[in-house]
């Protein structure tokens, strides 16, 4: 049938940038039916490259050679829930199973959902759903094999055991997806193969005789949507999702799981502009004199009108820019990963200098004192003259620095991915510093004589920013990438649980938790008396900062992973989808 | 001396520099020779807090229930140095439930249980705390009311414990003792929040300030240290006034002048430690009806 390959997309030669390729036989002896399957092949890339969510992964292209056509997609790093059933020691928790039922909803809803056609997936079965490392589902190997199996002996599309009666006869409706998710969670709750087992014979395995731990309605859930006649189902993936929601919060397996209100529906805001790249935007954009700023993973710098989004200029460097870039006096700074710092003429967009370092940048640049400070995967935090565009010194640290400097009374203050978090003077020695268990990617913020971050360890950190003793901490569900930002006393962050907190910095109380109910990514900026915080699943939050109401929310297909900035009113803000968003507040 | 202790504020034009100032000959304390280091360029001036610190039984009890505890050391090394102390109040409450014994209880429970954890960092063993200063201070704060209920049940006391280090000042605190700081400009501003029925009343808007001071309840505290199992204690942390003072006090010193009053005095003074005795002669004057403490304390510049 065909094979994946893990591969190295050589268009970008300074990084590595992984892509899977999956290539696929095409061996019908008929030259006619070779050349349908081919074009049914292609038709459907088509469509699938269309598709944009976190849950599925992206399509860059597809191509044919002689006997053997070819897709190259996003690369998935993780573990597929066939051998995490297999490897995990007796079952796997309730609340685990509810949480990966519910994203995987989330994307069966949207392919449901596509227009003009709905897209059935199929083929749902534990060993097409990759979890991540941070622990989301990704649905693989959309049915697109099917083309090239035309031809073969009693066709079957879709998996023997996981799939509906209906599919059998050749009949498939998004109820058959409902059925196929019904039977990969039975599979999750039970560790019964259903493959080992006659068709349709769910109903004779109960799990709560399998597994008596589940909650009874997590069995109804389940049960409903394994009913042998489609009209018993549940009648739309939505209210299985639903009712998954619900069943956990009767029996509070997911405390924290709430749908949040939509105050304003999707489309009630309308971007000003968008501008879109030729990839993600992973990195903040910045606002100087008219024009915005922003870098993306297509190695581009971008200047844009501010008012209108139409292009002024772009600067390409070798690698991805994910970090923010800095202005000063008529100059844009920005850090590649291309392992070099360039500054650029706002102006012209031509090169001042560029500074190499030995590793990837990953951390934004910082300008005082006549210097950029900032760190880099070459384990040193570098301060380079700003019109020379010599380093003036260098700070080695153990590990790599991802997080960006903040200068603080003749101080740098970073993090580095081995947990440790620096004080330097500015004569590049250190002053202080202290560990936390897991790194520190978060970039810390100085509030009266405290600085505050975040760390992978699951903490928030306050420490005194002079000396460096921790004042306090605060635990939350998951590690934290966010930068956090501070207004009257109350800091703001959130955490890979999904949950955006505002806590105070002279108490270390929390004042409010807002759950985003998906990892939040972007980092929070407060503006007038409003925060916006981006998350992993791409929805842009407005949230009143003094009381964690929700004003409204903005869905964008792709991840946020940046803060937005804001001037004038107008909020700027990137998308893994490639665009940049522009929407006044 | 009088140069350098009122030369922070003696630049403020709403407090006249008093006539004989230029009088005085001797120098800045800070700017005198340190005959150690004479002759050698560098100069060694490690950061520190000054104490002041004055009790009084006051006129109308019969004997003190207060108890306080003051700490001030210089940590670090040949390359590095941090100002550190501890300051604490208690005020103990029940008169015949002996209230001296729980607020005596109090301090040193909670001083010893800062000191234990601080000491790596005070010996210079260790450079960093593992362990936040806020969690430091509400396990203190446990230890004491455990020791409270276990040596001298029934009997209770209000607690203000102060950890200052560096620029910040981790505070404990339960009862109506108060924290204040003093701020060049006649600010004077408590930074602690009363557990008292009538400050709740003023919280809530139900009474005004005045009233409160006057009100029959300013005395009945709805939090304590003892006397109940369960705790509820206030922590949080600011920054260290500089230029500035920190004063705490029992009620009192509060309860009987007012803050305005304590400003003039503190800033007159010659000293933290005239101001204090200034201060409790002060609220003894308009009729000491209670037990007097009170520490000032000032970081150098």
């Amino acid at each position: 049938m065909g094979s994946v390959y893990r591969a190295r997309d050589l268009h970008f030669t300074n990084v590595t940038k992984l892509v899977a390729v999956k290539e696929m036989l095409n061996l019908s002896p008929d030259a006619s039916i070779r050349k349908t399957a081919i074009n049914n092949f292609e038709r459907e890339a088509n469509i699938l490259a269309t598709l944009a969510h976190s849950g599925i992964p992206r399509i860059y292209d597809y191509f044919t050679k002689e006997d053997r056509s070819y897709l190259v997609l996003e690369f998935i790093s993780g573990e597929d829930l066939e051998s995490i059933i297999t490897g995990t020691e007796g079952f796997i928790s309730e609340s685990q199973v509810i949480s990966w039922g519910i994203e995987l909803c989330s994307v069966l809803k949207y392919l449901h959902d596509h227009k003009p056609e709905p897209i059935i997936f199929r083929d749902m079965k534990p060993s097409n759903v990759m979890i991540t490392k941070e622990n989301h589902v990704v649905l693989v190997d959309f049915g697109i094999a099917k083309h090239f199996q035309a031809g073969e002996k009693g066709t079957m599309i879709g998996t023997e055991g996981y799939s509906p009666p209906e599919q059998y006869r050749g009949e498939t409706s998004h109820s058959a997806d409902i059925y196929s998710l019904g039977a990969t969670l039975h599979h999750l709750l039970t560790k019964r193969d259903p493959r080992m087992e006659p068709p349709f014979s769910f109903g004779d395995r109960p799990i709560e005789s399998i597994n008596p731990t589940v909650s009874p309605e997590l069995v109804e859930v389940i049960n409903i949507s394994l009913q042998y006649n489609p009209s018993d189902r549940f009648e739309s993936i939505d209210s299985m999702q639903e009712a998954l929601i619900a069943a956990a919060r009767k029996t509070g397996t997911l405390g924290n799981y709430e749908k949040g209100p939509t105050v304003v529906k999707k489309g009630g805001i309308k971007p000003l502009w968008t501008f879109q790249c030729e990839d993600e935007i992973r990195g903040a954009p910045t606002y100087y004199e008219g024009n915005i700023y922003v870098g993306a993973c297509d190695n581009n710098l971008y200047s844009l009108n501010s008012a209108d989004g139409s292009f002024v200029w772009k600067y390409a460097t070798d690698g991805k820019i994910v970090t923010k870039p800095e202005a000063f006096d008529g100059n844009i700074f920005v850090s590649s990963e291309d392992e070099r710092l360039h500054s650029i003429n706002t102006r012209s967009g031509k090169v001042n200098w560029i500074y190499y370092a030995n590793g990837r940048f990953r951390s934004s640049p910082r300008i005082a004192e006549g210097h950029v400070f900032v760190g880099s995967d070459d384990r040193h935090l570098h301060a380079i003259n700003i019109l020379t565009g010599r380093a003036s010194w260098d700070f080695e640290a153990s590990a790599p620095i991802r997080s960006t400097p903040y200068i603080y009374m003749e101080t740098v203050l970073f993090g580095a991915e081995n947990g440790e978090f620096f004080s330097i003077d500015f004569g590049g020695n250190l002053k202080w510093k202290f560990k936390t268990k897991q790194a520190i990617t978060s970039s810390p913020t100085v509030n009266e004589g405290m600085v505050f971050f975040g760390s992978h360890d699951s903490s928030f950190y306050a420490l005194d920013a002079k000396g460096g003793w921790v004042i306090w901490r605060f635990r939350m569900g998951k590690g934290s990438v966010v930068s956090p930002c501070t207004a009257e006393n109350i800091i703001f962050t959130g955490s890979a649980d999904g949950v955006i907190y505002a806590i105070d910095t002279k108490t270390s109380k929390e004042v409010w938790n807002f759950k985003a109910n998906h990892q939040v990514s972007g980092s929070p900026t407060i503006h007038r008396d409003s925060l916006y915080c981006g998350t992993a699943n791409g929805v842009l939050y407005c949230i009143e900062y003094r009381t964690g109401r929700l004003r409204w929310k903005f869905e964008t297909n792709g991840a946020i992973t940046s803060a937005p900035t804001v001037f004038d009113d107008i909020l700027y803000f990137g998308s893994t989808n490639h665009i940049l968003y522009a929407i006044g507040v | 001396m009088k140069k350098f202790f009122g030369s922070l504020w003696r630049k403020n034009k709403d407090q006249p520099a008093p006539s004989n100032l230029k009088e005085i000959s001797t120098a800045p304390l800070l700017e005198l020779p340190n005959p150690y280091f004479e002759g050698k360029s560098s100069k060694i001036e490690p950061k520190q807090f000054l104490i002041g610190t004055c009790q009084s039984v006051g006129i109308k009890r019969d004997h003190n229930e207060d108890s306080l505890f003051t700490l001030s050391v210089t940590i670090g090394n040949s390359t590095w140095n941090s100002p550190m102390g501890i300051f604490i109040i208690a005020d103990g409450m029940g008169g015949h439930h002996h209230g001296e014994i729980a607020s005596d209880i109090a301090v040193r429970t909670v001083a010893g249980s800062i000191i234990k954890k601080l000491h790596p960092v005070i010996a210079n063993t260790a450079k960093t705390l593992d362990e936040p200063l806020q969690e430091i201070m509400q396990e203190s704060v446990v230890e004491a009311q455990n020791a409270i209920n276990k040596i001298s049940p029934g009997s209770g006391t209000t607690l203000t414990a102060l950890l200052c280090l560096d620029q910040q000042m981790t505070v404990a605190h339960i009862g109506d003792s108060r924290a204040y700081t003093l701020q060049p400009g006649g600010r004077i501003t408590a930074i602690t929040r009363d557990h008292s029925v009538a400050r709740r009343l003023e919280e809530l808007g139900q009474i005004s300030g005045d009233d409160a001071i006057n009100h029959p309840q300013r005395n009945v505290l709805y939090r304590s240290l003892g006397i109940s199992e369960s705790l509820e204690v206030d922590i949080f942390t600011e920054s260290i006034p500089n230029p500035g003072y920190l004063l705490i006090c029992s009620d009192g010193l509060w309860g009987v002048i007012t803050d305005k009053e304590i400003y003039k005095i503190v800033n007159a003074a010659k000293s933290l430690q005239t101001a204090c005795q200034e201060l409790v002669k002060a609220a003894n004057d308009a009729g000491g009806p209670d037990n007097i403490s009170v520490i000032l304390v000032q970081l150098t510049q």
